[in-house]
């Protein structure tokens, strides 16, 4: 098998563009918290890049990628990354080293728990976080990658379509994080005290850095350079501009005023939405797919009122209803036209993909928001997921960190 | 030997020093406040979060002065500071005792 340098060179690059998305998320929250949580917050996302990198290596890639196991999970085979080397592995990508392909797939699986952590901001104690993205990622996240991308896994092998990440990376999130935020309960002074955003130029920057990682999340998954790619990429922008104004004109509309806050979820939400679908949809889908996320999502940022969980930073309100939002949407929209290792849509004459798209989501809502709140349940009782009241009121830069973000 | 202390809006602050440094006052400290009164705060919405913000941020700016250039002082703090609309501040005159320069130890008016 000959090496590609062109993909090769379009995957490093894609692997280094979504490793940023990481800390653009950390700013992204970072802004949104108050003032004394500020590097608690960022920190919750940015560890991740350590943790979740050394359980990649040592077990996460095998379990995700490796040889199957009836449908199921991947073996050990590949643990320590044994025998994931620098050929390519023709089942998932023929032209670039097989290492590369486990690169930028890590990315993906270290930003993934760090968006949970938006649920249950301002409150969650460090050293159980920790221990949470470990057994989240290998529990929940490794099955459910190994089900939609690993060759053998269940819902890949029905047909079920994820371009870049709906079910792996957004619905599984989001709905932890609903799980997670029911857990662990509401912050102190939650409905009565005031919690504004500290720094929303930290957060409109953080988006920024999310809709420019994105280009290498949603283009990168084409697992080469050329004209997937580009198309990917080129629908990954629309949306994401389309859900922008959405989300503005309907904030505007409803409320008065037409925030930056509201402009920079929409984009982030136009850019979940159209992650699984990027892949598989023309320019006008991708349009109406951004154009619904934005309304979708900021509707679901209001449902946790309505319930009454604190769902602090929206990880629910985004990633879980953009994630459902998106991936239902390719099994209207997409077409053999676009990428034809695709399927058509509903709107191309093929309801039976919708369905297929529906269990899909089903069995990822299921099973990560029963797996997260098991693993949520069993760390309260051993480890205590929330920290001291009195920590909590200082705020985790000082209970949890030692140090203050600010200092003038 | 009195002290007036006065609250006012933020952008009146260089104007007033100005004034007060070209009428031949000497000095002055100043303050960021907040505070509520009839001026009413307003709404910030957040992704949908409502929060009435009522403490506004003022100036306050302290200045000691002579007896007989209390009136001056305070009417150089109006002229700069009013605007005709709720929330142009208050000002309140308060009497002071003594004043002591650190540097030479000297007291009374002559350290204003």
């Amino acid at each position: 098998m000959k090496i590609d340098t062109g993909d090769t060179t379009w995957m490093l690059v894609s692997t280094a563009l979504v490793m940023l998305m990481t800390p653009g998320l950390a700013l992204f929250y970072g802004g949104m918290v108050r003032q004394k949580n500020v590097l608690g917050t960022i920190m919750q996302s940015f560890v991740a890049l350590g943790v979740v990198t050394v359980q990649w290596v040592l077990i996460g890639y095998s379990l995700s990628f490796g040889p199957d196991i009836k449908g199921v999970i991947g073996s050990l085979q590949w643990a320590g990354l044994n025998g994931v080397g620098l050929t390519p592995n023709p089942d998932y990508a023929a032209t670039i080293p097989h290492q590369a392909f486990m690169m930028f797939q890590m990315m993906f699986a270290i930003i993934t728990p760090a968006l949970i952590s938006g649920a249950f901001a301002e409150r969650f104690k460090f050293s159980t976080y920790l221990v949470f993205v470990l057994l989240w990622s290998t529990f929940v996240y490794a099955p459910l990658a190994h089900w939609v991308w690993g060759v053998g896994g269940w819902l890949r092998s029905l047909g079920a379509l994820d371009f870049a990440g709906g079910l792996v990376v957004h619905i599984s999130s989001g709905v932890s994080a609903l799980a997670a935020a029911i857990i662990i309960g509401k912050r102190k002074g939650h409905g009565h005290e005031h919690m504004p955003p500290h720094n929303l130029t930290m957060t409109l920057l953080g988006a920024t850095l999310l809709w420019f990682g994105w280009f290498g999340f949603n283009g990168g998954s084409a697992l080469a350079s050329g004209a997937l790619a580009t198309s990917a990429f080129l629908m990954t922008h629309i949306a994401a501009a389309a859900a922008t104004l959405s989300w503005l004109v309907i904030e505007w509309k409803h409320r008065g005023k037409p925030t930056l806050l509201g402009a920079a979820s929409g984009a982030v939400a136009g850019l979940v939405a159209i992650t699984p679908a990027s892949g598989f949809v023309g320019p006008l889908a991708a349009l109406a797919i951004g154009v619904g996320a934005g309304a979708v999502c900021y509707f679901g940022v209001n449902i946790k009122n309505f319930f009454g969980y604190d769902d602090s930073l929206d990880a629910v309100g985004v990633h879980g209803v953009g994630g459902t939002f998106g991936a239902l949407a390719t099994g209207l929209f997409a077409s053999k036209a676009i990428n034809a290792a695709g399927a058509d849509g509903v709107f191309y004459g093929n309801p039976s993909l919708f369905f297929i798209q529906l269990l899909s989501v089903a069995v990822a809502i299921v099973y990560a928001f029963c797996v997260t709140w098991i693993i949520l349940k069993v760390l309260d009782w051993t480890m205590g997921l929330r920290v001291q009241q009195e920590e909590e009121v200082q705020g985790l830069d000082l209970s949890q960190h030692g140090e203050s973000g600010y200092i003038f | 030997m009195k002290k007036i202390e006065a609250i006012v809006r933020p952008h009146a602050v260089d104007d007033i020093r100005e004034a007060l440094l070209e009428a031949g006052f000497h000095g002055m400290t100043i303050m960021e406040v907040k505070g509520v009164g009839r001026q009413k705060g307003h709404t910030e919405v957040y992704r949908g979060a409502e929060y009435q913000v009522d403490f506004l941020p003022k100036i306050k700016i302290e200045i000691v002065v002579p007896d007989e250039r209390v009136e001056e002082a305070v009417s150089i703090i109006i002229k700069c500071a009013k605007s005709g609309k709720v929330g142009d501040g208050k000002i309140f005159i308060l009497p002071a005792d003594d004043a002591i320069r650190v540097r030479t130890e000297e007291t009374g008016d002559d350290v204003l």
